[in-house]
């Protein structure tokens, strides 16, 4: 009895360390060997993250972790999407229960550097707001002094309101909740009078009320939100490729290279798209992909444009302007780094 | 052939103490010890060593430096003063002062209504046994969790502020909690609450003495009306002697929210109600065996005297069923100081909730679970310590 049991632990402690083992190798090559990659995203955000009817997962950032499945496997549903509240994403990105986070994380330098995370280009550019009931008869977010917050735990958006109110030495009162969607119930439910998150997120959120029409978005932005896909430190070509994918799918919306008119490139004279698209080799193998990746991702999945006008734009129920998120050559800030 | 017999016995001549020793059950069971033991250390050493490496490898920088640091952190309520330009620690330290809040308010109305539950479960009207019964199984055979999220869904229905309830002048209940009019926080109320400390303490020791009295002498001395004097007197007087000023400060409307008195929150009111209601259920049924476990014939016995079954159950039966009693109380305590930890579901801004933001904002996964494993693991032995001290006590000393 006594020996079973200390096999049965000398066993359970070389299975920890096996499992233990085999997650100090390089997470690419980790995830060749598995054939696909897992992709942290929000439990339910309209428009950026969310199961569809039928259970697929849907949406804006949804679709950059599918163009890195076709990046590396030509196949956008070799990827396992796992949704993660803000406080449980980190954890589960250090550990390697997740290969890559694209799910609204902002930016921050202590993300960047003491969490042990790498950022890839920012795919949405955007700015903490408040959302309140129209029947308050608030117009600016200096009058919410006293006002009752619903705030999401764990995220910028809390570190900024506090911030705010210091700033501007108003009261308030704070309640937060970590499931996205309780904490929109207990704000549509009337327990806060002010819900406050980046303002596309406030957009997408009053698209989910009953009554959207009774709410509005105050005019202030108070905080810088640039958005984006970020990995774990350790892997630089699994970083590369991320960073890459993103790049492809802006540098194609600025050749005018869309999922319709793709093949009508076929015969151009056009270096930088020959580059882009693997007829002239070199790129995709230089970071360790087929030529044709980024063919293969407009084709699959579309350019930037594509997929934020079917998720966030005018194809979507949240109907986003581009804004800051419009080309720089349209006097946005996306804006691809060279394929050369 | 003797020269064959020779080799085949020499060898196991040498080493017939090997069966010797490995059938020695002393060192045997040794062995298996040190080498478990072993074991164990050697995974924790393992894990150590893994999280260390993994850390270093990935660039966080670890230690406990963080709790310094200025917490930013927004907390919606706190018995201690609190802004989000105090460090973590201070903001962990409210959490941990909410989750005392809520368990120790919640062990005291767990006890006084479990008990009383339990013993109508033992009521001879069929109704009334049955309606508990009912709400026994019901309460005990759903989760938790449901449980929660269906009282804070039942006090978010309450009318917005600018409709709340006033059923008395002063008093509103809406969305936003229960307000109720408070004192004015003076220095000086210490006073007051030091001389209502104080006249408890002294009717307690009066009724030592008055039971002590009734053993020796079997003269009844009440106790009430001294008690009652002194809880009323002791504290007139203080406030009298240091002159505290008595304002009381009303809640009203002003702006978004009620400001003034002091209020009970929509998450703080969820929270108590669904673990209390859960956990009673259980202590119902505790009280009950407890009870039935104590022969009929002390009943019996006991009405043979003439005493009325409320002084029965009061001075006989109680006293012996606590014996059973005692034991399962302690893990039910300990539950309800542990399944607290559910309050992050429906925002109640307690232990669990501020330590995982923390995490969150800082990054230090490793530290702060280890906060609340030593705060979780502090709590239980001391519940545990104070209960097996209490079952002590009241534990039938066999002569």
């Amino acid at each position: 009895m006594v020996l079973k049991m200390v096999l049965a632990a000398a066993a359970a402690a070389a299975v920890l360390a096996g499992s233990g083992a085999a997650d100090a190798g390089a997470t690419l090559d980790a995830i060749k060997a598995r054939g696909s990659f897992k992709c942290g995203v929000g439990t339910g955000t309209p428009g950026f993250h969310y199961p569809g009817s039928d259970g697929v997962w849907r949406g804006f950032n949804v679709s950059i972790c599918r163009a890195i499945a076709v990046a590396l496997f030509n196949d956008p549903n070799k990827v396992e999407f796992v949704p993660f509240t803000a406080q449980q994403r980190f954890p589960a990105l250090q550990t390697g229960e997740v290969d890559i986070l694209s799910n609204n994380t902002t930016w921050t330098l202590t993300r960047d550097s003491q969490l042990g995370f790498n950022f890839g280009p920012t795919v949405f550019y955007d700015g903490q707001g408040f959302m309140v009931n129209k029947k308050l008869g608030v117009k600016s977010a200096k009058q919410l002094g006293g006002a009752t917050v619903c705030v999401q735990p764990g995220t910028t958006t809390e570190l900024n309101l506090t911030d705010y109110f210091r700033e501007h030495k108003l009261q308030f009162t704070s309640v937060v909740i970590e499931q996205v969607a309780e904490l929109r119930a207990a704000f549509f439910g009337g327990r806060c009078d002010v819900y406050t998150n980046d303002s596309s997120a406030l957009a997408a959120d009053r698209s989910a009320a009953t009554n959207p029409d009774d709410y509005i978005v105050l005019p202030e932005r108070i905080s810088k939100e640039p958005l984006g896909p970020l990995v774990r430190h350790g892997d630089d070509q699994w970083f590369d490729v991320m960073k890459w994918t993103v790049y492809a799918m802006i540098e194609a919306e600025e050749f005018g290279i869309k999922k319709t008119n793709l093949d009508s490139f076929a015969n151009t004279n056009v270096p930088q798209i020959k580059r882009l698209l693997g007829m002239e080799p070199g790129m995709g193998k230089a970071l360790g992909l087929d030529d044709k990746f980024a063919y293969n991702i407009i084709k699959t999945i579309g350019n930037y444009g594509d997929i934020f006008e079917t998720n966030l734009g005018a194809g979507s129920a949240i109907k986003l302007e581009r804004g800051m998120n419009d080309l720089w050559t349209r006097g946005g800030m996306q804006y691809a780094i060279p394929f050369r | 052939m003797a020269g064959l017999a020779h080799p085949k016995t020499a060898p196991s001549a040498g080493l017939d103490w090997i069966p010797r020793v490995w059938n020695n059950r002393l060192v045997r069971t040794t062995l298996y010890q040190a080498v478990l033991f072993g074991g164990v250390i050697w995974m924790f050493a393992y894990f150590t060593g893994n999280a260390v490496e993994n850390m270093a490898r990935l660039g966080i920088t670890s230690g406990y430096g963080f709790l310094d640091r200025p917490a930013n952190l927004p907390i919606g309520e706190g018995i201690i003063a609190y802004t989000p330009a105090d460090s973590y620690g201070r903001a962990i330290l409210v959490g941990l002062l909410n989750t005392f809040k809520v368990t120790i308010i919640g062990c005291v109305l767990v006890t006084i209504l479990g008990v009383t539950l339990g013993i109508m479960r033992l009521s001879p009207n069929p109704l009334l046994s049955g309606l508990v019964q009912t709400y026994i199984e019901v309460i005990r055979n759903t989760p938790l969790l449901l449980q929660l999220f269906f009282w804070y869904v039942i006090v978010r229905q309450l009318p917005a502020p600018r409709q709340a309830f006033n059923p008395l002048d002063g008093v509103f209940i809406s969305n936003r909690g229960v307000q109720i009019p408070w004192l004015e926080a003076d220095a000086g109320l210490w006073w007051i609450a030091s001389a209502l400390g104080l006249a408890i303490l002294g009717s307690l020791a009066y009724r030592r003495m008055a039971m002590a009295r009734q053993a020796r002498t079997g003269e009844f001395t009440p106790v009430l009306p001294l008690a009652l004097v002194l809880l009323l007197v002791l504290p007139a007087l203080a406030a009298w002697l240091f002159s505290v000023p008595i304002i009381p400060t009303i809640p009203e409307l002003k702006g978004f929210n009620f400001v003034g008195g002091t209020s009970l929150t929509p998450e703080f009111t969820a929270l108590l109600t669904g673990l209390t209601m859960y956990t009673i259920a259980f202590v119902a049924e505790i009280v009950r065996s407890g009870v039935q476990s104590v022969a009929h014939g002390q009943w019996e016995a006991a009405r043979s005297l003439g005493l009325r079954d409320r002084r029965i159950l009061r001075l006989i039966i109680l006293p012996q069923a606590l014996r059973v009693i005692v034991p399962p109380m302690t893990s039910t305590y300990l539950n309800y100081a542990k399944n607290s930890s559910l309050a992050v579901a429906i925002g109640y801004p307690d232990l669990v909730s501020v330590v995982n933001t923390t995490m969150n904002q800082t990054g230090q996964s490793v530290e702060t679970i280890a906060i609340l494993m030593a705060v979780y693991l502090s709590i239980s032995l001391s519940i545990s310590a104070f209960m097996n001290w209490y079952n002590r006590r009241i534990a039938l000393t066999e002569r």
